[in-house]
């Protein structure tokens, strides 16, 4: 049995990316409870992300470690869903930038976790054992993300118009973006035919049932949807993505091996 | 058990987490185990939560207090099992308590909601038992929020005594 390594970095670079756009709020949390909130699943994302490069990097020999796949790679070596590398804020043109919004915050952590929680659900069962440990670990931590969001969705959508209208633009922005859950990657059926993943595919009844059952309670709609279906877990990555990286390598690329 | 594994237990017993100094490693589980192996001697622990800041700290300690005991051994850090807060003795729940902090309900096996046949067994119910006031005793309490001053406490308020308190997560 072999890992495919491509598939754990899948797998990290979504925890990472998200965590780091979410640490976005740290100090700018429209209250102080969701500051804090926020900080912690970043805590959590990043170090479900630090398990799995260190996977990586021990599958990977040489002189990989968990730091060199976080910090020098560059956006087309990233495999995470194009969804988690997006703005807190509805699409503009190119790189322009609006105020964050936190109802876009909440919807995207929504529809991430409850995806996540299958698939963790899933890899607890992996035939790589590390996986599986790691998997299991991460499904306590997303599910209560997965709370925290789907309660954040019913009260903002169910709450004061202005609530409701930026959290159903929050769901017609972002929902779009899902649909690249549901194609499989050569990684993920790698993966797959070497036991080490499950067919994501499988899970797809499971989360429309968990978001069409939350939507509900929260009054808002679901689009129908048509159009591009994103490619950020193949490296095809928005614009986004090389300013967030840009970000959050810049210390370590300037200061190689600093400690502190 | 052999001297030197009591003599390892015996010397890491102090050592209590860096954020909650009430508790030992050992009551809160993170010490899980200390075995002579071919190739000496090892200390196990396990993390908390996948990012807790606190566990940098806690394998530092552990090894310096074996440093300074004159011990040689290894610390290995173990994912499976996942911590789990039933780990936690009724002796450290008490400690908790009555240092300001309600302690964890035990949960109903590994993750939320297992067990669960529903395709929205994630979705987390409400939980079963209500949540104690650790300073006035009452379970008139509420929610503030998921997530407290650590990944591993949510945000409580008492609505008899009015105070604020943290909860440890059933995890």
């Amino acid at each position: 049995m072999s890992t495919p390594i491509d598939y754990l970095l899948h797998l990290a670079d979504n925890a990472v990316v998200l965590g780091q756009r979410n640490a976005e709020w740290c100090g700018h949390g429209p209250i102080l409870e969701e500051d804090m909130a926020l900080a912690n699943v970043s805590l959590d994302l990043i170090g479900q992300a630090r398990l799995l490069y260190q996977r990586a990097a021990e599958l990977m020999g040489g002189d990989a470690t968990e730091d060199k796949l976080a910090y020098f790679r560059g956006p087309h070596e990233f495999r995470n869903y194009t969804l988690l590398e997006l703005p807190h804020h509805g699409a503009l043109v190119g790189y322009a930038a609006a105020d964050r919004d936190y109802a876009t915050t909440i919807v995207r952590n929504f529809l991430y976790s409850a995806l996540m929680v299958h698939v963790w659900d899933g890899l607890q069962q992996s035939a790589d054992p590390a996986l599986a440990a790691i998997a299991a670990k991460s499904l306590k931590e997303t599910s209560y993300h997965l709370h925290h969001s789907r309660d954040w969705l019913v009260r903002m959508g169910d709450g004061t118009e202005e609530s409701h209208a930026r959290a159903q633009a929050a769901v017609n922005h972002l929902m779009p973006y899902t649909e690249e859950f549901w194609t499989t990657s050569p990684a993920e059926g790698a993966a797959v035919a070497a036991k080490v993943a499950i067919d994501v595919w499988a899970l797809r009844p499971a989360w429309d049932a968990l978001v069409n059952d939350a939507l509900a309670e929260a009054t808002l709609t679901r689009p129908n949807f048509h159009g591009y279906i994103t490619e950020g877990k193949i490296g095809l990555h928005s614009e986004h993505l090389s300013y967030l990286l840009g970000e959050m390598q810049g210390l370590a690329r300037a200061h190689p091996g600093a400690t502190w | 058990m052999s001297s030197v594994v009591d003599k390892v237990w015996a010397t890491l017993e102090p050592l209590t987490d860096p954020e909650i100094p009430v508790v030992t490693l050992r009551e809160l589980g993170i010490l899980r185990d200390v075995r002579e192996t071919p190739t000496g001697l090892e200390v196990v622990i396990t993390p908390t939560y996948s990012g807790c800041p606190a566990m940098g700290q806690i394998e530092d300690d552990v090894r310096a207090s074996l440093e300074q005991a004159g011990i040689e051994a290894r610390v290995i850090t173990q994912l499976a099992p996942a911590w789990t807060t039933d780990w936690m003795s009724d002796e450290a729940k008490e400690k908790l308590r009555a240092y300001g902090i309600a302690p964890p309900h035990r949960t109903c096996g590994s993750g939320a909601g297992a067990g669960e046949v529903s395709v929205l067994k994630f979705v987390r119910r409400q939980p079963t038992e209500p949540v104690a006031c650790p300073q006035c005793g009452s379970t008139h309490t509420v929610v503030t929020s998921e997530f407290g001053s650590t990944a591993c406490k949510a945000l409580y308020k008492c609505l008899d005594c009015q105070e604020p308190f943290d909860y440890f997560k059933p995890y």
